[in-house]
């Protein structure tokens, strides 16, 4: 699949805004963030300017941006539509929750409510991105068990890499260290073992079974056009092997094994050697995940694309 | 729009073209349309249409030119012709190319007084039509059609496309919706061959082997037609076999020049009539000479060995066993299948049958089997193959169209062999038919007379002229120089000329005195083709919608089998240019010129303009261009100019047809009703059966002309040339080209096929067309690409021993693997066609014209001359002759014998196409090709804007034929 | 609406016969040709000219090669030992009954007609998400980046209902033309139309049954070919003198 810059843009920065969201609204709920106004304007500062920035970002790649509000119409079947609405609803209780402690510097039960919500929200919305791809049957890569514990972990995971980096300027939350350094493992796992899976699964049809033809070697000698269309160039997108395995490697090590050993360094470390370690961890992670999000597409293999293939 | 003339509707809104459909009643396509007739409106919308007639102003070939007015461009045509005509008319040269009005456009020649006209037929498929009409008075190409209807097994040898295109598809589909077997010939399996029961990949130029394989297994076993060959062919005819004498190898003939069979009964040697029971073997002495049937002497020649599946197996690429069974299912089809239609009719004889009987084996066989040196022989091999299986002209065989079947051959004879007087017409058209030596266009030493050297002794049965050898002659001043080249509709400077770069080198060289070979060069096209910029003034045509064109009777109809029928086509759009169509503008000129016929007695011009002739001329009293309601619109065929004519032709979509009673539509050649009908019809001269002759004694003429018989001898130089290849009976040799080089270091056969969505090279100005295709690649078995370590997608150089061609290549198990092949006419050069210089026609696509050579030359290393012209050709003829790379008996342009080698390009040569040219600037004023096209937004906004229904502004505004 | 609705049962669809698909492009050309001034025109075309043209179309048609076993009956090629075999394949929007590609429409701009199965997009309700084309497994939907909404096979609605075209006319553009013969139109929700008995007598399929979208479009493979006709050997001609006293006898007869 095409790697659409605004669609990676998208899916990590709004990944990482609900992550932060959600573990902003849990952790005051539990205690585990300082309920100073100045922490919460942060936080939620970042974590709704990651949301919406990613939002209008995906608004991008639209043919009609201005009728997008028509997308919240087909909630009932379709996961983007579910997404669209997932996502302005969070912002209501996101709202309530960010006017209520950064704006009245409230953190009564009330807005611990609208955090939780909040959470809930950018949990559902997250879910629905990752139904999107998972969906979608065409695509083997993403329609499959892994996607949608990916998006969630990795939400959760840069969220918490962020927000450890939040608590690193208020002197340090350890839990919140440890939270993101497990949630980094357990990223790094799951992206592994989800890697691992596309590169074993057999292809779930035959260019015989994409053309009637049945049993043996589809071979294609001739395309229906000699330059590249809009299947072939959004479909039909293939990066090398090669190319594949370093992009892969790099993006394990920023993604994960930098941002955890960072961010162990800022558990260890105090004062401004944990501020900078914390920090680095973010953009480690950030520029990691965007590499992830680019293999995430450009990895996956369209169905369609067997009719273009030389040789099945 | 292309040379099979299907029928389209043109539906308009607003004056703009909504949208272009096949007429259902249309008797070539019935409906339907090719994938290039489904985009017509980008062909006639294209950004390279030329917009007004140009005056060149630079260098020829530079592009530079200045648009002038017409009256300007006519009065220059006009002044130089003028000049010609009465001086030396032969100083004209007027070659038509992709010309559909040649009966006009040659009529124009002879009244001109130019012996030097042809159309395109000479490099397209004169050996089609030469070698069936010297045969069975008919031939394959668009003249002939397999019975679609009956035929149980259908043979199909050398076919991409074919001029009748789509009413091949028509039939394929309806023989494969009934069950019957299709076998496909052809080194490709692509297309038609894709979807045959059954594909026999032959090495190229061997068909004439596997052919007459098949005859003597039929021969061996019996299974021929002996009833059939005695009623309709000169099988039974006596042969005189007296060698030595001047009249070996004739017929034997009484007083009255009748042909005499050996009656079996009377044991005499007679004249055959309906009571005659004919010898087919034997030798016998008649009126004191020594005689044979010439089946005797078919019989003879094919039952060799030479000819066994055995012995030709390896060098076809066929396995004999296989050559074995399909003779065995021909036999089988054509005698156990044969079919019985109850349609009583009346032989020539004027004896009645009840029923017709049909051999359900047909054949048809284009230009894979015409565009080799050998093919006119080949193509009379596969006509003697269907004569023997008795499947001609009977139901389920192979069927003529009208106005054929017609004599063998069929007349007038050539005109012009004072070479043409000043200010004088020529006393017949200048194409025709020869039937012996008496009638070549030689001169006292065996010298042509024409430009192209058709019917001279390099090219005696050249029925279609040569029009690929005209550049080089006029260029070599071979015969004579000449003054003016006078082109239509033929894109000489790139894919319709073998060896390319030295036709262009031609075009622009220059004599000592620094004035152009070619002096003057008028080029009419619609499009800024390669060839505009070697043109000295280019007359602008219209497109195919926006003109008067006539498919006629006289030409190249659109008959079918079951009926002669004709067609034209008329204007549907104005042309937004300044442009004329080019008949009209032939019209004018003739006028200004004064040739007889195109003025009136006080000088005026006699028909206003194309239409006008088409309704008003007549070439015999009551025959004119269109055969369909005539008088008053209620004769047919024969009638006086009917003014209302071409309002009667629109009305009725653009065609006429006749259909033919069901009692004349088999048997033709010899069908009392067809015949008289045709005669009375003047498709024929005279109601007599017309007798296919197997054993041709016009190429026995020529063999005793090259033992010295006869008036008209050729030069000692030509005669073991002429004694060769004028065998009477159909024969093999190796093609020419392939024979004069090291097949050794040139392994491989080098062709190419027409992609049906392509028109030669006009297909890539077609915005639709050319997204399907702009870049052609070099088809390579995957075996043989193994072997020389070759991989999809390599660049490779295509190394004749003429020139070398850089393309990629793709790998496929479909082809021959002796075989490689291109798609035709996809390659450009950069700045022509309104394309962008680096589209990728330009710079990926490759045109294999560049390793072709025009001239036969004999070189064992590839990459050999191809330099300018002054490299010089090297024939195999002695004494520093060339012979152009034809075929030896038609002139036939031999494109499909070249031999290559192939080699994977250096990495820094890979990527772009070679060789390159300079690109080519566009004409002053053609506007920039738009980056977008939305072609339609239009129809939409209108619809919605005023809610004006499609529906009340479409109509049927055009029948024309595309 | 992106949410399904009950089918009628009415199911107009396409049979194409990949065993005589001479894979001219009639039926490319003639949809591009009908459609760019149609229901959804244009179909826009960008760089027509230059190095990379690109534009929208609804119709394809791809050629493939295949191992086949070689047999007697196989359209085999020379001297390699497997057979193979070369096919062409057209490939448009198969109005699948089960389309993902309406069911992941965020606006409801793809929609599946209730009443005959058709598959559409309403262009101004499209955002131009593309996600659609994403949904579609058989690379059916195409988007026109001048237009910004995503475009596809119309089955030629206003060529099928259009009561200003001649009765004969009524069929999609790609049907009229092909030449050969080898599209049908017709209602393959109907047991005895004559495209689903076309459908039932040559074995047509499914395109990638096993993902579910059932569509509607069928394919019919590539028949048997033909069998060595089965004709016997050919024999010299018997009997004594060789063949000209063969000819003799035959003559006498
Ligand atoms: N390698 C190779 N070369 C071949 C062949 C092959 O098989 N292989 N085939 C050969 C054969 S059979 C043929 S017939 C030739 C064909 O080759 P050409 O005769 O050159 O045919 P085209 O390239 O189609 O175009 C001829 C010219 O006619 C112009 N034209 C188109 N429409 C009109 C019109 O309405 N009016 C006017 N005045 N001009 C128009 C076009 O712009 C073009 O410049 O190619 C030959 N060349
Ligand atoms: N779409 C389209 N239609 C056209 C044209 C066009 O340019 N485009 N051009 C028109 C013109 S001018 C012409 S002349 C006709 C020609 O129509 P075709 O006769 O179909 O011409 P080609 O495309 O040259 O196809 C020649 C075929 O012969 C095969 N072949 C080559 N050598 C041999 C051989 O030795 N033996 C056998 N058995 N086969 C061989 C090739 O593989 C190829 O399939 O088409 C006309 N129709
Ligand atoms: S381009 Fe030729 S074959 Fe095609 S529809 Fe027109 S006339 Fe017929
Ligand atoms: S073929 Fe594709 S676009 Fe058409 S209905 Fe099926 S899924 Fe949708
Ligand atoms: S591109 Fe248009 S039709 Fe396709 S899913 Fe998006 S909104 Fe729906
Ligand atoms: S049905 Fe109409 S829109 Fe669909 S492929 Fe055929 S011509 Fe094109
Ligand atoms: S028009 Fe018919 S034969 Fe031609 S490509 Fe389309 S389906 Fe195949
Ligand atoms: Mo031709």
């Amino acid at each position: 699949m095409h790697p659409a810059i605004s669609v990676i843009f998208f899916t990590t920065a709004s990944g990482a805004g609900y992550g932060l969201l959600a573990l902003t609204g849990i952790g005051l709920a539990l205690g585990l963030v300082p309920a100073d106004r100045l922490f919460g304007l942060i936080a939620l500062g970042l974590a709704l300017t990651l949301v919406t920035a990613g939002l209008l970002a995906s608004t991008l790649h639209l043919g009609h941006p201005e009728r997008a509000w028509r997308a919240f119409s087909q909630w009932r079947s379709s996961w983007l539509s579910r997404e669209g609405v997932a996502s302005v609803l969070t912002y209501v209780p996101a709202a309530v929750f960010a006017a209520g402690w950064v704006l009245f510097g409230r953190t009564g039960s009330m807005i611990v409510l609208a955090g939780l919500l909040a959470a809930l929200g950018a949990l559902v919305t997250v879910y629905t991105t990752s139904m999107i791809y998972a969906s979608l049957r065409t695509i083997p890569e993403w329609a499959n068990g892994y996607t949608t514990p990916v998006y969630l972990l990795l939400a959760a995971m840069s969220g918490a890499v962020l927000l450890n980096a939040v608590a690193a300027m208020f002197g340090g939350e350890p839990v919140v260290g440890w939270v993101a350094a497990a949630l980094l493992a357990a990223g790094w796992a799951l992206k592994l073992a989800a890697w691992r899976a596309n590169d074993t699964r057999a292809p779930p049809v035959t260019a015989g079974r994409a053309t009637g033809l049945g049993d043996g070697a589809v071979r294609s000698i001739e395309w229906p056009h000699t330059a590249e269309n809009y299947v072939l160039k959004e479909m039909g997108y293939r990066v090398a092997r090669k190319h594949a395995r370093q992009l892969r490697r790099i993006a394990w090590i920023c993604a994960f094994a930098v941002p955890l050993a960072l961010v162990l360094v800022s558990l260890a470390a105090g004062g401004a050697a944990a501020i900078a370690a914390a920090s680095a961890a973010c953009v480690f992670a950030g520029l990691g995940l965007v590499v992830e999000r680019w293999l995430f597409f450009a990895e996956a293999r369209h169905v369609a694309a067997l009719y273009y293939r030389p040789a099945v | 729009m292309c040379a099979c003339r299907c029928g389209i509707d043109v539906h308009l809104v607003e004056g703009r073209i909504r949208y272009i459909g096949g007429n259902p009643d249309h008797p070539v396509n019935r409906g339907v349309l090719c994938g290039k007739g489904s985009a017509g409106i980008m062909q006639h919308y294209s950004p390279a249409r030329l917009r007004k007639p140009l005056l060149r102003t630079g260098e020829r070939g530079s592009g530079a030119f200045r648009e002038i007015e017409w009256d300007e461009a006519l009065a220059i045509a006009t002044d130089r012709l003028k000049r010609i005509r009465s001086t030396d008319p032969k100083k004209l040269a007027f070659f038509t190319g992709r010309d559909q009005s040649q009966s006009f456009t040659g009529w124009w020649a002879k009244q001109f007084g130019t012996p030097n006209f042809a159309a395109h037929g000479g490099f397209c498929s004169v050996n089609m039509a030469a070698a069936g009409l010297y045969t069975i008075g008919g031939s394959f190409w668009e003249f002939g059609e397999p019975d679609w209807e009956h035929a149980k097994y259908f043979l199909l040898f050398g076919v991409a496309e074919d001029h009748d295109s789509n009413p091949i598809k028509i039939g394929l589909g309806k023989l494969k919706a009934r069950g019957a077997k299709v076998v496909s010939v052809n080194p490709c399996r692509t297309g038609y061959n894709a979807i045959a029961d059954e594909w026999v990949g032959i090495r190229p130029g061997t068909d004439g082997l596997f052919v007459l394989a098949l005859v003597h297994e039929l021969l061996k076993a019996g299974r021929v037609d002996l009833d059939y060959l005695i009623r309709f062919t000169n099988a039974a005819h006596l042969v005189i076999h007296e060698p030595g004498a001047a009249d070996d190898g004739l017929i034997l003939r009484d007083e009255a020049g009748r042909p005499l069979v050996r009656d079996r009964r009377s044991g005499t040697a007679t004249a055959m009539s309906a009571n005659v029971e004919p010898e087919l073997a034997g030798t016998f002495e008649a009126d004191g000479r020594t005689a044979r049937p010439a089946f005797q002497l078919i019989a003879e020649r094919y039952l060799d060995e030479a000819w066994s599946p055995d012995a030709v197996a390896e060098r076809c690429g066929i396995a004999a066993d296989r050559i074995r069974r399909i003779a065995a299912e021909l036999a089988r089809v054509a005698f156990e299948e044969a079919i019985e239609l109850p349609v009583a009719w009346t032989d020539a004889n004027g004896v009645r049958h009840e029923t017709m009987t049909g051999r359900p084996v047909a054949m048809h066989a284009m230009r894979g089997i015409s565009a080799h040196s050998n093919g006119f022989h080949t193509c009379r091999a596969i006509h003697l193959l269907q004569v023997l299986l008795g499947s001609v002209e009977v139901p389920g065989g192979f069927r003529c169209k009208a106005p054929y079947p017609r004599p063998v051959p069929p007349g007038p004879k050539p005109a012009g062999r004072d070479g043409g007087r000043p200010d004088t017409p020529l006393d017949g058209m200048p194409l025709g038919f020869v039937q012996s030596p008496d009638d070549l266009l030689v001169d006292e030493n065996g010298g042509p007379i024409r430009i192209d050297k058709a019917y001279s002794w390099e090219a005696p049965l050249a029925a279609h002229g040569l029009m690929h050898t005209v550049i080089r002659n006029a260029w070599a001043g071979d015969p004579y120089p000449i003054d003016t080249l006078f082109m239509f509709m033929a894109n000489m400077a790139w894919n319709s000329s073998m060896n390319t770069a030295e036709t262009i080198a031609m075009l622009t060289d220059r004599d000592e005195t620094g004035d152009y070979r070619i002096p003057f060069i008028i080029y009419s096209d619609a499009y800024n083709s390669e060839t505009v910029a070697y043109a000295d003034l280019v007359l602008p045509d219209t497109t195919y919608l926006e003109r008067h064109d006539c498919i006629s009777l006289l030409d190249r109809p659109i008959s079918d089998a079951d009926g002669p029928a004709d067609a034209i086509r008329h204007p549907v759009v104005e042309p937004d240019r300044d442009v004329r169509g080019f008949q009209s503008v032939l019209l004018d000129l003739g006028a200004r010129l004064g040739l007889p016929g195109m003025v009136r007695d006080d000088s005026s011009p006699a028909y206003r303009d194309y239409a006008d002739y088409i309704v008003n001329h007549e070439r015999k009293p009551g025959v004119g261009p269109l055969a369909g309601w005539r008088g008053n619109g209620d004769e047919h065929g024969r009638g006086a100019p009917n003014p209302q004519q071409l309002q009667r032709y629109i009305d009725n979509g653009g065609f006429w047809k006749h259909e033919l009673e069901p009692g004349q539509r088999y048997y033709k050649m010899a069908n009392r009703g067809y015949l008289d009908f045709a005669a009375g019809f003047g498709l024929i001269d005279t109601p007599d059966q017309i007798v296919f002759q197997l054993y041709s004694e016009v190429l026995q003429r020529f063999r005793l002309a090259a033992r010295g018989h006869g008036a008209v001898v050729p030069p000692e130089a030509e005669r073991a040339r002429i004694e060769r290849y004028f065998d009477p009976l159909p024969f093999w040799y190796a093609p020419l080209q392939e024979a004069a080089v090291d097949t050794g270091v040139l392994p491989l056969h080098a062709i190419t096929q027409r992609p049906m969505h392509m028109y030669h090279s006009w297909g890539s100005q077609n915005a639709w067309l050319r997204q399907i295709t702009s870049q052609n690649r070099l088809f390579v078995h995957r075996d043989t690409a193994g072997r020389l370590g070759i991989a999809d997608d390599d660049w490779v150089w295509i190394e004749s021993h003429s020139g070398r061609v850089k393309g990629q290549v793709r790998l496929v198990d479909g082809v021959n693997p002796d075989t490689v092949w291109t798609w035709n006419a996809i390659g450009k050069r950069r700045g022509a066609w309104g394309l962008d210089p680096e589209a990728p026609e330009a710079t990926r696509g490759f045109l294999l014209n560049h390793a072709i050579s025009d001239v036969l030359r004999q070189s064992a290393t590839p990459g050999g001359p191809g330099g300018g012209p002054d490299g010089g050709p090297d024939g195999e003829g002695g004494g520093g002759r060339a012979y152009s790379n034809s075929d030896p008996v038609t002139g036939q342009a031999a494109w499909f014998d070249l031999r290559v080698r192939l080699s994977r390009c250096a990495p820094a040569d890979c990527g772009e196409a070679g060789p390159q040219f300079p690109e080519l600037p566009p004409p002053p004023d053609l506007p920039p090709s738009p980056t977008i096209l939305q072609y339609g937004r239009l129809f939409r906004q209108w619809r919605q804007d005023s809610k004006r229904g499609e529906a009340g502004k479409a109509g049927r505004a055009g029948g024309g034929a595309a | 609406m992106t949410g399904l609705q009950k089918s009628t049962g009415r199911k107009l669809g396409l049979v194409i016969d990949l065993d005589t698909c001479v894979g001219c492009q009639a039926c490319v050309t003639s949809c591009k040709e009908w459609n760019t001034g149609g229901h959804m025109a244009p179909l826009t075309d960008i760089d027509p000219y230059g190095e990379a043209p690109d534009g929208v179309w609804f119709n394809r048609v791809h050629t493939y090669e295949q191992e086949v076993e070689t047999g007697p009956g196989t359209n085999r090629g020379t001297g390699t030992g497997t057979g193979s075999r070369t096919v062409h394949f057209p490939r448009s929007c198969l109005h699948c009954d089960e389309p993902a590609c309406v069911t992941v429409c965020p606006t409801g701009a793809s929609y599946k007609r209730a009443s005959d199965g058709i598959v559409l997009v309403d262009e101004d309700k499209c955002i131009g998400c593309k996600l659609c084309s994403w949904a579609c497994p058989y690379g059916a939907r195409e988007y026109d980046t001048e237009v910004g909404v995503m475009k596809k096979c119309t089955l030629c609605v206003d060529r099928i209902y259009n009561d200003n075209l001649p009765e004969a006319d009524r069929v999609p553009a790609c049907v009229a033309s092909c030449p050969v013969g080898a599209r049908h139109f017709g209602d393959l929700g109907d047991e005895t139309s004559p495209v689903s008995q076309l459908v039932a007598a040559r074995g047509g399929v499914d395109l990638m049954p096993e993902l579910g979208y059932r569509p509607v479009n069928k394919y019919l493979p590539p028949r048997e070919r033909h069998a060595d006709a089965g004709a016997a050997p050919l024999e010299p001609v018997g009997g004594e003198g060789g063949f000209f006293a063969w000819v003799d006898r035959m003559l006498s007869r």
